[in-house]
């Protein structure tokens, strides 16, 4: 249990941010480490201005997927963003934001929502992933 | 043979994977070693994570029990007793 599992976050929408937010509070609960990469379009849904709103499904989801989704949520399930925020009580979870998609994205540090623990590049993803698997999401 | 005091119940009756184990963990780290929590969740899935949780982290799922919808664990945790 003690190699991380690390999560390369890629997508933005929030089906796939809430597969990836199941799979850290899991983690975090067994108390293995955790390692997100944030990039391209998942580090767009981590903007503080944008956390909260509507990111949309993936494709396949469709009309039926999407009701799906929605009848999950009001029936009480947390957003991915609160499940984060309970994985990162619970246990060792540090959430990075890739430089080059902080380029892409024109981003500044102040504006991403305080999961997010800072910055980095793949190489200091790759050194604090170790031996653990990698995901890519 | 001591009786065992259950020092909380974790109500997870509503909540999907993987609030049941997140709370479960939460809880467990306030109690003392040999104290117990009870949990209560509808969640299927929590029938074979509760297990694997203890089993990963030490601790000891003691009861189990099901009444049908919902889903009810005594887990001790690790340590004294």
């Amino acid at each position: 249990m003690d190699e991380p599992l690390n999560l390369v976050l890629f997508s933005g929408t929030d089906d796939k941010l809430q597969a990836a937010a199941v799979l850290t509070a899991g983690a975090a609960a067994l108390g293995k480490p955790v390692n997100i990469f944030l990039q391209y379009w998942a580090l767009d849904a981590f903007r503080s201005a944008r956390i909260g709103q509507d990111h949309g499904l993936a494709p396949e989801a469709g009309p039926a997927g999407r009701a799906a989704v929605d009848a999950l949520a009001r029936a009480g399930q947390a957003s991915w963003a609160e499940t984060l925020r309970q994985a990162k009580d619970l246990g060792s979870v540090d959430i990075q934001a890739c430089s080059l998609s902080m380029d892409l994205l024109n981003l500044e540090s102040t504006d991403l929502d305080s999961l997010v623990d800072g910055v980095e590049g793949v190489t200091a993803f790759y050194l604090n992933a170790g031996a653990g698997q990698v995901v890519f999401i | 043979m001591p009786v065992l005091e259950i020092s909380q119940t974790i109500d997870a009756r509503g909540l999907s994977c993987p609030m049941p184990i997140v709370k479960t963990a939460q809880a467990v780290r306030t109690i003392p070693s040999g104290a117990a929590i009870e949990l209560l969740a509808t969640d299927v899935g929590s029938i074979k994570d509760v297990a694997a949780w203890c089993k990963a982290t030490g601790n000891e799922l003691i009861e189990q029990t099901s009444d049908g919808a919902v889903y009810r664990f005594v887990i001790r945790r690790k340590g004294g007793l």
